[in-house]
Parts: C-alpha cells; sequence; structure tokens
C-alpha cells in the first residue's frame, strides 16, 4: 500500500524432505506493518514454511528474504532481525518476571546502553510494573502471554512470529495482546501468525490459507468469507438434526454439511435453488425444517471448505497414491513438532 | 433425583487446591442424549471438573450424579457406565493404531465381535480407515486425538466425558471429531465436553461458560447470544486507529475493538448508532468502506460479563493495562439516557 520494501519477500519457495514435498512452490510478500495470518491443517506445511523464514531450516529450493536478508545466505542475521513467541512462551518459570527479561535481553544481545530503557519498555507494555519480582511461574496465563511477547521483542526486530499466540487465554487477556499487536504494527512491525483458531485469524489485515504445502487462498479476513467459498452457505434448523445430516450428506447439490447443535450448516452451489431443494428433499425423508436461511460463511467454514476442496481435486487428478500423502503428513509433522 | 431424564447432575461442587479455588460452587445438571459443553480459558476449572466426574478427584464439598450413581459414595460402580477421555489420552506410540484399539476393548471387556464391528465404524467416521496398520506415534496431532476418541468410545458407556478434545486439532479434523459425537447421541449416549475455544461451543446443545471456578452463564448458544445486552457492529475501515480513538468513550459504545479488517463495536442501540457513526467519521475526515450489524460471538458476551459484571476482573484488566488507552474504559456510567 505504502512505497515502503516489504518486510519479507517469498518467492518459489520450496522445502521437500525426501520424497515428501512439505512446501510446494510458495510465493508472497509481507508489508512493514502488516499482521499477516497463516492458516492451514495440521501438517500442512505452515510450521515447515515458518522454519524456513526464521533461518532454522534451509530451503530446498526458491528463496524467502526476511528483512531484506537471504534466508540461506544469512540465517544468523535473519535470527536477528526476528522476534519470535511460541505458543508455550518459552519462559523460565523458576526466574522472576525482570530475570526472564535479563535474560532475553542477554540472549538477544541487547546493547548495555539500551538495556534499561528496553526493559522498562517491556514491563510497562505487559503492564507488570510492580511485578517485576514475581517468579513467572505464578503469573496468570495474560500475563506470561504478554511477558514472553515483551521478552520476543527486546531487541526491536522488525518482524515478529507468534505460533497460536492466544491459545487457551482467557478473552479479555486475549484482546489486551491483539490491543498490544496492533499498536506494535502501528509502529512497522511486521506480525507473523500461525493458529488453528478461526477468531485470531479475525484480528489480522491478510491471510494466507495453505494446504498440502501450496496456497490455496489469500485475502483478508473479510474478503475471504466474501469471495472464497465454492457457493453459499445456509443454516437449516430441524427436528432430528443426526438423521437430516446423515440423508443430507449425500444429497445432490450438498457439498458439505455440518452439524452445530441444533442446526445444520450446508454448502450449497447457490441458496436460492438449494432453499426450495432441501426443504423438499427433508420433507420426503419425515423431517420438518424450522428455519432454513442464507448465512455469510465463519472463517472457519471458508477453511473447511477450501482445504476438503483442495482435497477431492487432489485426489482426482493424482489418483489414490496422492491420497496416502496424509501418511506423509503425520511423519512430516512430527519432525516439524522439533523446537524451533 | 438420579431419575430426573438428567445424566449428569452436580450440586454446588467445589474443589480446593493450595492457594486456589479451582472449583466454586458448580451447579448444572446435563440431560440424557445431550452434547453439553464447558467451555473457558485455562484455569477456568474445566479438567478439576471433568476428573471429578470422572471418579478419579474428589471433591471437598457439594455433589454430583453421573449415570444416576452418586460420586461421592458409587464411584467405583459409576466408572462401568462413564467413558473417560483426558486431555492427554494414553495412546501406545509403538503399538498400530489397531492395535491400540484392542488393547482399550480388552480393558473395558469388550467381546472381539463388537470390538470389530464398533471399531469398524468408528474408524470410518473419524476417516481414518486407511491407517488401521499404521504406528500411533506415527500419526498427526489430529488424527492422534481421533484414535484417542476411538479408543475411549470402543465399549458402550452411558457418559462420554471429553477434557480439551480438539485442543491442537485443525477445524477439517475437528469437524470429523464433531460428526463422531453426533452420531453417538443416535445411540442414546450423553457427552459432557470442554474446550477452551469459544467458537466451539457452538456446536453444543448447551453449554456452561465457566470464568475462574465458577459458572458465568448455563443455556443453549443461540439464547446466550441472545443475551448479549446490545449488538455488535462491524466497521470496515483501512485505518482503523484514528476510527477507534474518534468513537471510544461516545455514550452507548461500550467497547471498542480493532480487527484485521476494522474495528468491532459493541453499542447499545445499533439502529440509533450506524448513521451517527457514519456522521462522526465523516464529519472527522476519516473514511470507512461499511458500517454493519454482525452476529454477537460467545467471547463477546464472556468479555462482557466478566468486565461489567465483576468490579474485581475490571480492576485487573484495567491496572494490567494502564497505558492502553479508553479501550478498555467502558460504559459510561454516569451517562445511562
Amino acid at each position: 500500500m505504502n512505497g515502503a520494501a516489504p518486510a519479507v519477500v517469498v518467492r518459489d519457495l520450496v522445502k521437500r524432505f525426501g520424497d515428501f514435498v512439505a512446501v510446494n512452490n510458495i510465493s508472497l510478500e509481507a508489508r512493514p506493518g502488516e499482521i499477516f495470518g497463516f492458516l492451514g491443517p495440521n501438517g500442512a506445511g505452515k510450521s515447515t514454511t515458518i522454519r524456513m523464514l526464521c533461518g532454522l531450516l534451509r530451503p530446498t529450493s526458491g528463496q524467502a528474504l526476511v528483512a531484506g536478508l537471504d534466508v540461506a545466505r544469512e540465517p544468523e542475521r535473519v535470527r536477528q532481525n526476528i522476534g519470535y513467541m511460541s505458543q508455550k512462551f518459552s519462559l523460565y518459570n523458576d526466574l522472576k518476571v525482570i530475570e526472564n527479561l535479563r535474560f532475553f535481553a542477554g540472549m538477544y544481545s541487547v546493547p548495555a546502553a539500551e538495556l534499561k530503557e528496553r526493559i522498562d519498555w517491556a514491563i510497562d507494555m505487559a503492564g507488570l510494573a510492580g511485578r517485576e519480582q514475581l517468579l513467572t511461574g505464578t503469573l496468570a496465563a495474560g500475563w506470561k502471554q504478554r511477558l514472553a511477547l515483551g521478552c520476543a521483542v527486546l531487541h526491536r526486530p522488525p518482524i515478529v512470529f507468534l505460533d497460536e499466540p492466544t491459545s487457551g487465554v482467557d478473552p479479555i487477556s486475549r484482546r489486551l495482546f491483539w490491543e498490544l499487536i496492533h499498536r506494535m504494527a502501528d509502529d512497522g512491525v511486521t506480525v507473523f501468525v500461525t493458529t488453528h483458531y478461526m477468531d485470531e485469524a479475525e484480528y489480522c489485515n491478510r491471510l494466507v490459507l495453505i494446504d498440502r504445502g501450496r496456497i490455496v487462498a489469500s485475502g483478508s479476513p473479510l474478503e475471504l468469507k466474501e469471495k472464497s467459498m465454492a457457493g453459499d452457505l445456509l443454516l437449516v434448523e430441524c427436528d432430528q438434526v443426526g438423521k437430516a445430516l446423515e440423508e443430507l450428506q449425500g444429497a445432490p447439490g450438498v457439498t458439505d454439511a455440518a452439524i452445530f447443535g441444533n442446526a445444520l450448516h450446508l454448502v450449497v452451489g447457490s441458496a436460492d435453488q438449494a432453499i426450495p431443494q432441501v426443504q423438499e428433499f427433508l420433507a420426503a425423508r419425515g423431517i420438518a425444517v424450522t428455519r432454513i436461511e442464507k448465512i455469510r460463511p465463519t472463517l472457519e467454514d471458508v477453511f473447511v471448505s477450501l482445504t476438503s476442496l483442495n482435497r477431492n481435486e487432489g485426489n482426482r487428478d493424482e489418483g489414490d497414491k496422492r491420497d496416502k500423502g496424509d501418511k506423509t503428513v503425520g511423519t512430516v509433522t512430527g519432525r516439524e513438532k522439533g523446537q524451533p | 433425583m438420579s431419575d430426573s431424564g438428567n445424566a449428569i447432575e452436580l450440586n454446588g461442587l467445589t474443589k480446593s487446591f493450595p492457594g486456589v479455588r479451582a472449583v466454586d460452587g458448580l451447579t448444572f445438571a446435563v440431560r440424557r442424549g445431550e452434547i453439553f459443553g464447558l467451555v473457558g480459558p485455562d484455569g477456568a476449572g474445566k479438567t478439576t471438573t471433568m476428573r471429578m466426574l470422572a471418579g478419579v478427584l474428589a471433591p471437598d464439598q457439594g455433589s454430583a450424579t453421573v449415570a444416576g450413581f452418586d460420586l461421592t459414595r458409587d464411584a467405583e460402580p459409576a466408572k462401568h457406565h462413564i467413558s473417560y477421555m483426558p486431555q492427554r489420552f494414553g495412546l501406545y506410540e509403538e503399538l498400530t493404531v489397531d492395535e491400540n484399539i484392542r488393547f482399550y476393548a480388552d480393558l473395558f471387556g469388550v467381546p472381539r465381535r463388537e470390538r470389530e464391528e464398533r471399531s469398524a465404524e468408528l474408524l470410518k467416521a473419524a476417516g481414518m480407515a486407511e491407517f488401521r496398520s499404521r504406528l500411533a506415534g506415527k500419526l498427526s496431532g489430529g488424527m492422534k486425538q481421533k484414535l484417542g476418541l476411538v479408543c475411549a468410545l470402543i465399549h458402550t458407556p452411558e457418559v462420554i466425558l471429553l477434557d480439551e478434545p480438539t485442543n491442537g486439532v485443525d477445524p477439517v479434523s475437528r469437524r470429523d471429531f464433531w460428526r463422531i459425537l453426533y452420531t453417538l447421541l443416535d445411540q442414546g449416549v450423553t457427552i459432557l465436553t470442554t474446550t477452551a475455544y469459544l467458537d466451539e461451543a457452538e456446536r453444543c446443545h448447551r453449554v456452561a461458560l465457566l470464568h475462574e471456578g465458577r459458572m458465568l452463564f448455563c443455556d443453549t448458544p443461540a439464547n446466550l447470544k441472545a443475551s448479549l445486552p446490545g449488538a455488535v457492529l462491524s466497521i470496515v475501515c483501512a485505518d482503523p486507529r484514528p476510527v477507534r480513538d474518534l468513537l471510544a468513550g461516545i455514550e452507548g459504545i461500550s467497547s471498542a475493538m480493532i480487527v484485521g479488517d476494522g474495528l468491532h463495536l459493541v453499542v447499545r442501540d445499533p439502529q440509533r448508532m450506524i448513521p451517527e457513526l457514519r456522521n462522526r467519521i465523516a464529519a472527522a475526515g476519516l473514511s470507512c468502506d461499511a458500517i454493519e450489524q454482525v452476529a454477537p460471538s460467545i467471547e463477546d458476551l464472556f468479555v462482557e460479563a466478566v468486565q461489567g459484571g465483576h468490579g474485581q476482573d475490571r480492576q485487573d484488566a484495567r491496572d494490567d493495562h494502564g497505558g492502553q488507552g479508553h479501550t478498555e474504559d467502558r460504559e459510561h456510567q454516569g451517562g445511562g439516557r
């Protein structure tokens, strides 16, 4: 949007493990100040991509520039320019708050002249003033999370990677956390978020959905919800929901059906056509529809529809050999889980 | 009480650990044939509650019945009617999928024929039929969770207790998971599940929202969302911060939060507010692409309840966040209408 050089540029990035292509020709760009969400099923290649961007794993081919540095040529310098915060926060629970900050400042080589200012900044940002001497292990999850964020950005990295940063945290702390992230982004920091939580994804400016090593969709949360679903989404309230689900799974015109409490979500080609059809279909099977209407898909609906679409196509194109891809995905996930 | 059509009843259930009251006077009932969700963040008391209901942890006070058995007196016989899947289900990584299932079937005394039928059915529903001879250690995270579920369900219990079954599982596998749960309902079971994903609450018939050991609400997801005082407006704009700064503090807006596409506001009167917001944004020389009412989430309700209801929490949230500006400076108590 602005003229600044992109913070992250990825071109035709590939990573193979043996025969398995974990990351298959990914290209993307993230601007300074952008909050970039990276979504995908387990084993889709998210962690592999992030590990390459962090300079922890060498790409098989293609190029990735992070803060203008080539991750394959200058992994050390890349690591000095990024902050990384994992789901588990990687803080030392048996150290005091202030000791954790000093430890991470040392690790990231924060210059002595800036040390005090940076630590004070982190304490203020995390709202931990007066709590510097507490043992980190005694802090509630929300505080720990903000401390972990403070530790990860002590060295003022222009790019920050967050891995499911708010999983399990209470909603109020979560909102405060995102407020901090948006402020960092306003100051020009690029934030990469990987997550399974669709409500975390809503906080991102741009989302990239990856499946089986490829990008299958990208856009803002709103764009994805409005444009990327193949078809419309219907909400159906009826009696005998379980039976209705079973019947509708193979029904003509219904691509997908999922159950939500006493209601169903159906993916159909066009709502106008499908509404009378579904009503008739269910009535013929003795199921009474009490409500049926078109609704806006949630990010989860989009995610599921795009990844399963991709799955079916994959099967069709490449036969059942590719289907066994899952097998390999499982193994690689295991490998990906090694601490970055 | 035990034959009331409730599969699970909790009455003032309480459990403390040194320094924390993990579960504080919890009272609710789960009807037979229901999928009931215990929803809340880490530390809300979900796991402690589940462990008490599974008969593996004794309450300090209060009582609970599961499948008609009083857990304070008859915890052992109750266990034959309960299937409990803890957060870390004990799969044997060096055994195959089939061998794990066989192991649990033997443990629960499931006859061979029934085991074969049931495991075939469950594996198919889980989308795992082709992976029967795969080592459990070689499965992806989502598949491990699903195998845990298959093992826990290999016998036919009356009550199924699932502790965060979908934690770390991607949305596609999560759907498989829920599909399995709903098929089980047809067989007359009752399911109590916990989740820290507030959006997952939508998939349950009824939910109890937990916060710090206490229950905030208990109702159907639709009723819960309808009970949010006010409505949620979405403002789509490219540069949300100045818009937020402009709007925060206006009477009738109780919270304003920046999201990826713009802002989410909780407002008292959406119909009156939408034109007013347009005017104010235009008058300040700012712009927005759209303002529309969106469905509130369970999270919106949770935040309103915790911040509005309990002075203490609210104070914390604020302390917590001294330098933050006015976002959390909610409610204009003086104002009213």
